[in-house]
């Protein structure tokens, strides 16, 4: 983003801040894309004004799990458009994965994805693969890729198998201060499945993904961390057990972070049968066929009511640090086949911060909480100084939300070019109405 | 039921003397045929043919077998039916081949379910003949089709519902003529 | 009322008096197999098309059976001749069998819920003949109709499926319909080939070996054990699977005297079940196919009988 010395003053706002923890009536005055000021009234003559009327400011939101095709698979989503959308959701910050096609497992392709994101709304952060082509054998050249600016490390969609080689990444990543984010799953347990496997996939012969297939991976991941004494970060935890093993590993110590993402929190296997269980979906927009939607298919799958119920808990008392999307475009006609046939992923930068807001109204989290796993702590994690707060001489990134403002998700209005949510016709309270990254608007709803 | 808008064309006793006469007219023209069958048509068909069969049996002595046909799957209204299609049993334990038929139904009107039973009865074997005998001829026929026997002719309007109430599935006997506005939706009796 | 749904999915949410409507209607059916002119006019003029992307030789021709006994026109279609195999997708498929204009399609499909998506995709009537391990309803329906030729359906009689119920639509067909007839069902398979959360399914009696699924009950369903999934590591070998879950003379005199013994065909003989109990007179597994020509009559003439809305 530019450096400019524009400056805008927010007036009349609700400033909500984990890092400074601030809840409170505060007038935010950005100058050239950084934050100059915090008062409870300030006045600017140079500064455009913003009556923002009790509206609430907050850090932008951070995404460290986003997928955005590009290279490889424009068709599902591009740079560009993944970051619309993020913007049109209160991100402002992206962490793109790696596999892309080339595999973003050397400096040249990092470089490219920045280089496409220079005209981006949002700012883009590469993480680079594990392993090159990400085979599971060899280390890519991590020293060459942190130094073109990739700022983390997964091999996100499998796991690393060789525990070896996941050693041995572990090992090199802390050299350059860079996390490795683990997408934990065993292969073979994981298998064919498409589905949790639970209640439902007992009754409609669905191949079921047991939560053994994430928790063991995940026990062995935090045993190799605790073991090199490293920090890591486990991607998108499904379950309740995954909840208990990583609750466990902090309390002794053990350097580990986690995200869930917000399809895990709100949705649970019944959903695969019957999307529009538990929810009232707007009659234009409820889709045709409730049952078997594959826009419930993604990796991990949508658990039992008791892990989400676990989630939930843990995302409260701070065992999951991160609110993550896992943001992952496909096209229509990709998901418009069988079950089993059809691509894991689901997109969710444009409903996440809205369903963050109604843990919020579900009291699951505080307002200042929600700071945290949606800001703060994402950018702790991935060693951004910057920004993940507002205080004075940080980042100018920030989302304003009308916490009461009614509307209704329908894909046919997203900036992402996919459509996969499996939260269409979802009646929201609550949404990001104007963006700022760098003190510049880039979203206004 | 608004009975007033029901004429009354049949008592129960007329019934009685009706299927009397019917009897004993198929027992007469059929006197020299060996090979003489009654095949009702379900529901109030089958009903009458049981009659007929007890009248012929006490009458003469002769017992003719007796067949029922369901007729569903012959019709050529289907696609068009508004009401859910039931598909009855036929139970036609004997054979047709070379015999003679006397199909049975409560009203003829548009000739088509005779038409659909004709079909149905030629699928099953090669009759001698087939001889037709209904309780009521409400005219307006859509096809070539006239009865042998009748009981009683009664020149409806299309607009108008002939009805045949029988003891077996409707406690009593009667023939009314009502306009068809006037039908309740949930009338399941008489007419085609 | 009857059954007046556009498209068959399924037993799973289909009410006791579908059930007993269709099994009703199937019984009308049945005479017309004894007549010496076994077809009927019923569905002339209407267009069937048995879309088959797996395998099957009788379920595909007892539908077509009972197709041309309706006097439709039968077409089928498997996957070998389709396009399929060139890569197109489900819904390409259909849309282009759409286009033909058939007033029922018939499809059997490896994956889990292609019938359901191809029933909300197109105008003709669909009748699921298998989706991968959900269901095959028109098996359970015909496996009624050949129970309530022994045994009355209700409450009170109980029911025992054994063998590999994981992979099983039969298995899940058949539970959903007598579960919601009210009727007793046990279920029985080595446990790498029971599916994980089945026992909280709320009517479903799980029973470690077939000893105690037997006990007393009326009426057997033996499934076929696909012999590929060996390779799978579901089971050691088919001598072991035979030994402890096989139905065999000693086993059957534990269930009621006058049990019946089901199988859905085809049989591997000496691994699910011996000759001598298939072949005896309690084995009920013929009579099954004949009903499977009436009961598919039935559904057919039921969707393709009624007027379009």
């Amino acid at each position: 983003m530019s450096n400019n010395n524009s400056s805008l003053l927010l007036k009349n706002a609700r400033l909500i801040d984990a890092g400074q923890n601030l809840d409170e009536k505060a007038d935010i005055l950005l100058v050239a894309g950084k934050v100059a000021e915090i008062g409870a009234s300030i006045n600017s003559t140079a500064a455009t004004v913003l009556d923002l009327d009790g509206a609430w400011v907050m850090p932008g939101a951070i995404d460290m799990h986003v997928h955005l095709r590009e290279p490889g698979f424009e068709h599902k989503e591009t740079i560009l458009t993944g970051a619309r959308a993020a913007v049109a959701g209160g991100f402002t910050s992206i962490a793109c994965m790696a596999n892309t096609k080339p595999v973003n497992d050397s400096a040249a392709v990092t470089r490219f994805i920045l280089e496409q994101a220079r005209l981006a709304p949002a700012k883009v952060l590469p993480i680079a693969a594990i392993s090159k082509g990400m085979q599971g054998e060899e280390l890519v050249e991590m020293g060459d890729l942190v130094a073109a600016g990739a700022v983390a490390f997964s091999e996100d969609g499998k796991t690393v198998a060789d525990s070896k080689l996941l050693r041995h990444a572990l090992e090199y990543a802390s050299l350059f201060n860079k996390p490795l984010l683990c997408h934990c799953q065993d292969n073979a347990l994981f298998a064919n499945g498409v589905i949790h496997e639970g209640v439902i996939s007992a009754a409609h012969g669905l191949e079921g993904i047991p939560t053994l297939a994430e928790d063991l991976d995940i026990a062995r991941t935090i045993m190799l961390a605790e073991y090199l004494d490293v920090p890591v970060h486990i991607c998108h935890v499904s379950s309740k057990e995954g909840v208990r093993l990583i609750k466990s590993a902090k309390e002794r110590g053990v350097k580990v972070t986690a995200e869930v993402t917000p399809h895990h929190l709100f949705l649970d296997e019944r959903a695969v049968v019957d999307l529009a269980y538990g929810e009232t979906l707007d009659e234009s927009l409820k889709p045709e066929q409730l049952c078997y939607n594959t826009a419930t298919k993604m990796s991990p799958p949508l658990r039992s009511a008791a892990d989400v119920s676990a989630l939930r808990q843990a995302l409260a008392d701070g065992t999951l640090d991160a609110i993550a999307t896992d943001h992952a475009p496909h096209e229509a006609t990709e998901k418009a086949v069988e079950y089993d046939l059809a691509p894991f992923g689901v997109v969710g930068l444009e409903t996440a911060v809205a369903l963050s807001l109604r843990l919020v109204q579900e009291k699951v989290l505080t307002p200042l909480e929600l700071s945290a796993r949606l800001s703060l702590t994402p950018a702790a994690i991935l060693g951004l100084d910057d920004r993940g707060t507002l205080a004075v001489g940080k980042a100018a990134d920030l989302m304003i939300i009308d916490p009461e403002l009614q509307w209704i998700v329908d894909p046919g209005k997203f900036y992402s070019k996919a459509r996969n949510t499996p939260f269409t016709g979802w009646q929201m309270s609550g949404r990001v109405i104007k963006t700022i990254v760098d003190g510049e608007i880039v979203f206004t709803l | 039921m608004s009975e007033n808008k029901e004429n009354s064309v049949c008592s129960a006793q007329d019934v009685t003397q009706m299927l009397k006469r019917i009897a004993f007219e198929i027992a007469d023209r059929n006197s020299a045929s060996e090979k003489l069958v009654l095949i009702g048509v379900l529901t109030r068909g089958v009903s009458l043919a049981r009659r007929l069969q007890k009248i012929i049996s006490t009458a003469s002595g002769r017992e003719l077998p007796l067949g029922i046909l369901d007729i569903t799957l012959y019709r050529d209204d289907l696609s068009i039916a508004t009401h859910h299609p039931v598909v009855r049993k036929t139970e036609i334990p004997f054979s047709l081949d070379g015999v003679t038929v006397i199909l049975i139904d409560d009203v003829l009107y548009t000739g088509r379910t005779v038409r659909a039973a004709m079909d149905s009865l030629i699928d099953f074997g090669r009759p001698q003949s087939i001889q037709l005998a209904v309780l009521v001829d409400r005219g307006c026929h859509e096809l070539p089709i006239a009865a042998d026997f009748v009981g009683v002719r009664v020149p409806a309007s299309p607009q108008d519902r002939v009805m045949v109430r029988v003891a077996e599935s409707d406690g009593f006997d009667k023939v009314t003529v009502m306009p068809r506005n006037s039908i309740p939706q949930d009338s399941t009796s008489g007419e085609e | 009322m009857g059954f007046k749904r556009k498209d068959l999915l399924g037993t799973r949410d289909l009410s006791a008096l579908e059930i007993r409507s269709l099994l009703e209607s199937a019984e009308s059916f049945k005479e017309i197999a004894e007549r010496p002119l076994k077809k009927v006019p019923a569905l002339r003029g209407k267009t069937v098309i048995n879309l088959f992307f797996e395998p099957s030789t009788r379920t595909r021709t007892s539908f077509e059976i009972a197709a041309k006994r309706l006097s439709a026109d039968a077409v089928n279609m498997s996957a070998s001749t389709s396009s399929v195999v060139k890569g197109e997708s489900l819904l390409d498929t259909v849309d282009n069998i759409q286009a033909m204009a058939p007033d029922i399609i018939v499809i059997r499909h490896k994956f889990v819920g292609a019938a359901h998506l191809i029933a909300g995709r197109v105008g003709a009537r669909v009748v699921n003949a298998g989706d991968g391990a959900n269901e095959h309803p028109t098996q359970a329906l015909l496996d009624l109709l050949t129970i309530s030729e022994h045994k009355k359906l209700e409450p009170g009689l109980t029911v025992a499926i054994i063998g590999d119920i994981a992979h099983s639509r039969v298995a899940r067909s058949n539970i959903w319909a007598l579960l919601t007839l009210g009727i007793t069902v046990r279920v029985c398979a080595p446990p790498t080939m029971l599916p994980r959360g089945l026992d909280k399914i709320p009517g479903v009696v799980v029973c470690a070996r077939p000893e105690a699924a037997l006990a007393g009950v009326d009426v057997v369903m033996m499934l076929r054990i696909q012999l590929e999934r060996q390779d799978r590591m579901l089971f050691p070998s088919i001598r072991d699977y035979a030994r402890i879950f096989g139905l065999n003379r000693q086993r059957l005199e534990l269930a009621a005297p006058d049990a019946i013994v089901m199988h859905p065909g085809p049989m591997n003989r000496g691994v699910e079940i011996t000759s001598e109990v298939a072949d005896s007179d309690r084995a009920v597994i013929l009579n099954q196919v004949s009903n499977g020509v009436a009961l598919r009559m039935a559904v057919l003439f039921l969707l393709g009988g009624q007027g379009h809305e």
